[in-house]
């Protein structure tokens, strides 16, 4: 489409576009966007559902081994939830114009991606409580922040999907409580998941500022509102406190409060590990996207069933009006 | 006249960023014109930005009686809620 209009009516509409996002206004769907806007959007968003969707792998697999019928609802309700979540933002991103097979096929194609975090299996009872705690956590610092990102649909989807979340983290935290609460073994069972899932948390904000692709772009489009290292200044600052206050300790030496900053310091995170697992060697990466493509690929009979159903009522009608 | 012509039901963004609200309905004889009554009915104090019409007869709605059994058993799930998770107060605003 952009080929065909002149480039001074191009500057003319981006100036438009830059001044309405300068505002604070929402861009909606049927505004005129840059092309490289739309295409930042789909990366983000269906990144952002294949998340919600691949997450439910590793809390699923507890389901069936949750040690009580209550803790078994809860994390029932919980799993429900990631795939209403992947759903909402599915549904943001075809408001852009691409399809859901699209994105399910680039997730298929490995071409797209999803939250590293989810690379990482759940041993144990506790890693359902450090999960909740720590990466529902700073899924929720990044999505409150993104309750203002610029495109509407995005920015409603948030602030839903925000409203749900809140009882993600506390049923995560309430866990981890309960386990420090316990016996030895539980005390050290809690204190393991989270020194397994500290440093994959901080990592789900991302590389540093100065080394984040797509970051300064974001930003002046509003589709980011607060940086990767500002957003994991945050989290670390929250979860201090958190942890003090059922006897956790966050598994960083270097971790110390700064007065002058009014931030906790905290120490580097293994960007070896980060890109290991990025790039598609994480512990269970393989497992998780095959099992993502083998449960689709037995759901064919579904789609194929709705379509028969589709097609015969529609030869009914057709015989019913001749 | 009203039985020749269609019923559509119109939704109305009030701001840029907020979802489209229903607001009523009008008679049209197509989209077009039900979005023109529209913003001659509806919008007549700046209202809104962005007009939505649907036939009416394109809605398909659940019953507010069907409630009990459409809805079963939501309301057993307590745990669905950030209320349920009693926290120390340190760290209660979670």
């Amino acid at each position: 489409m952009s080929q065909d209009v002149p480039q001074a009516e191009l500057d003319e509409l981006e100036a438009q576009f830059q001044a309405r996002i300068d505002a604070e206004e929402k861009i909606e769907p049927k505004d005129w966007m840059p092309e490289a806007y739309r295409k930042n959007l789909v990366r983000q968003i269906s990144q952002h559902a294949h998340s919600e969707v691949i997450g439910m792998q590793p809390e699923g697999n507890w389901i069936t081994r949750a040690p009580t019928l209550h803790r078994k609802c809860i994390l029932l309700a919980k799993v429900q939830d990631e795939g209403g979540h992947g759903l909402y933002l599915y549904s943001a991103t075809e408001t852009l114009g691409t399809s859901r097979e699209e994105l399910v096929q680039a997730l298929h194609d490995g071409v797209a991606k999803y939250a590293s975090i989810f690379n990482y299996p759940a041993l144990t009872w506790a890693d359902i409580g450090a999960i909740g705690w720590l990466v529902d956590g700073a899924a929720i610092v990044n999505q409150v922040s993104l309750q203002r990102t610029s495109y509407g649909p995005y920015s409603r989807g948030m602030i839903r999907i925000c409203k749900e979340e809140s009882f993600h983290q506390r049923q995560g935290y309430h866990i981890m409580m309960t386990l420090m609460q316990g016996s030895e073994e539980q005390r050290a069972m809690a204190q393991d998941a989270l020194d397994r899932f500290w440093w994959p948390s901080m990592m789900m904000f991302g590389p540093h500022d100065a080394e984040s692709a797509h970051s300064a772009r974001s930003m002046k489009w509003k589709i980011k509102r607060q940086s990767n290292d500002e957003l994991r200044q945050k989290f670390v600052d929250q979860s201090v406190a958190q942890a003090e206050e059922i006897g956790l300790k966050i598994p960083d030496p270097e971790l110390k409060w700064n007065e002058e900053r009014g931030h906790y310091d905290f120490g580097e995170i293994d960007w070896e590990e980060f890109s290991r697992v990025v790039s598609g060697n994480g512990p269970c990466n393989r497992q998780r996207l095959q099992h993502h493509i083998r449960v689709h690929e037995e759901g064919q009979w579904v789609r194929d069933a709705i379509a028969a159903h589709e097609e015969k009522k529609r030869q009914r009608a057709g015989k019913a009006a001749a | 006249m009203s039985e020749h012509m269609k019923l559509y039901e119109v939704f109305i963004r009030s701001r840029r960023g907020l979802d489209h609200k229903h607001v009523g309905s009008l008679h049209a004889e197509d989209p077009q014109q039900a979005l023109e009554y529209a913003r001659d009915i509806y919008t007549r104090r700046s209202e809104g930005v962005s007009i939505w019409v649907v036939n009416s007869s394109d809605i398909t709605a659940s019953q507010e009686g069907d409630c009990e059994s459409f809805y079963d058993p939501h309301d057993d799930k307590p745990y669905r809620h950030a209320t349920h998770y009693q926290l120390p107060e340190a760290v209660n605003n979670m």
